[in-house]
């Protein structure tokens, strides 16, 4: 199985719901519909044995408006040894996608995770609840509107702590 | 033919206290002698999460040898130690946990923040990195560094040897005292 093969076979199944293909650095990878992204996963589960799911994160993209945050999935067939990256936009107001844990049970802490610092709600996860971060923080930190320094330092406000900075 | 009889001379005892002494007996105050109980029989509780807690194991090995100071073992459980010694890089999510083990601990009982990180947060000036160990127990000595060397450690330990030393025997009780932990909110 190549990039190739695999692109024209999910082309030929899901047609316009997968779209912006790209290959970065020979990692094939595309966006999938938010309301379908269950529907490509089982089957390359099922048809295609991309059984293992290497990594789930989010990407917070302030500046495409209505499609804010993108929910990246990294899926790798292990016996053919092809791997695949699926994007889902959904926008920061309304920021639903459907749980992949019915399908990779180790989506289970991966979602909360994503949960935990993007904020995603993953609809129909069994128990999605911050886990790296404090139980009583209010915000999801890794968005971009939130600064990355401790808010509570006031002693790290010279420039040698890049506070303040632009990088 | 006997074996020549060696002695060892390099043994180091601690110096007698201040007093008043005559034959067969001494006369010195109690918080001397409690001091010097306390100090060179220091136990250890290591709290160890990084790369100072490696430097800390490198201290208390063979090579540099905590025991030297009177701290012969670590006793991993806080009830029976005094000395509390934080090593490494402390999340706001440990933060409970490190005060939980602080208010374990009995009285008296002193607090080491080793390195950079438990000092001050370190390089790590970002929201989930309890900025400075101070922030929820009380700390007595504060060892610089990122990571510390075992020479630094050891000597942030001969530090607090004399804050216990010359510890007063009402310092707990005192006003003072209980303000500090009231601004803890401990107790």
């Amino acid at each position: 199985m190549t990039n190739e093969i695999l692109k024209q076979k999910l082309s030929e199944k899901f047609g316009e719901q997968l779209t912006e293909w790209d290959e970065q650095y020979g990692l094939l990878t595309a966006r999938v519909q938010t309301d379908t992204n269950l529907k490509v996963m089982q089957y390359l589960y099922d048809a295609e044995g991309f059984q293992f799911l290497t990594d789930l994160t989010a990407v917070h993209y302030p500046e495409r408006v209505g499609e804010e945050l993108c929910v990246v999935y990294h899926l790798h067939n292990l016996v053919a040894n092809v791997r695949l990256r699926l994007k889902v936009y959904v926008p920061v107001e309304k920021p639903d996608v459907y749980t992949a844990t019915k399908i990779f049970s180790g989506a289970n802490w991966m979602e909360r995770e994503t949960y935990d610092n993007f904020g995603i709600n993953f609809v129909g996860h069994p128990n999605l609840k911050r886990i790296l971060n404090v139980d009583e923080m209010d915000y999801f930190p890794m968005r971009k509107e939130y600064q990355m320094e401790d808010p509570t330092r006031i002693d790290k406000d010279d420039e040698m702590f890049g506070r303040g900075g632009t990088i | 033919m006997g074996r020549p009889v060696q002695y060892n001379t390099n043994v180091k005892l601690a110096p007698m206290p201040e007093g008043y002494s005559g034959e067969g007996f001494m006369a010195t105050s109690f918080d001397k002698v409690v001091g010097l109980a306390r100090k060179n029989s220091l136990w250890p509780l290591p709290f160890a999460t990084s790369c100072c807690g490696i430097e800390f194991m490198a201290t208390m090995g063979s090579n540099y040898d905590l025991a030297r100071f009177g701290s012969e073992r670590m006793g991993f459980t806080p009830r029976q130690c005094d000395m509390l010694l934080v090593a490494g890089t402390i999340a706001k999510k440990m933060a409970p946990v490190l005060r939980q083990v602080y208010l374990q601990m009995a009285e008296p009982r002193w607090v080491i923040a080793i390195g950079a990180c438990a000092s001050s947060g370190g390089i790590f000036d970002s929201y989930p990195v309890l900025q400075g160990i101070d922030q929820v127990i009380p700390v007595d000595v504060y060892v610089a560094g990122c990571p510390p060397r075992p020479e630094a450690i050891l000597d942030g330990i001969v530090k607090l040897q004399d804050l216990v030393h010359n510890e007063s025997l009402r310092r707990r009780n005192s006003p003072q005292y209980k303000a500090l932990l009231d601004s803890y909110a401990i107790q």
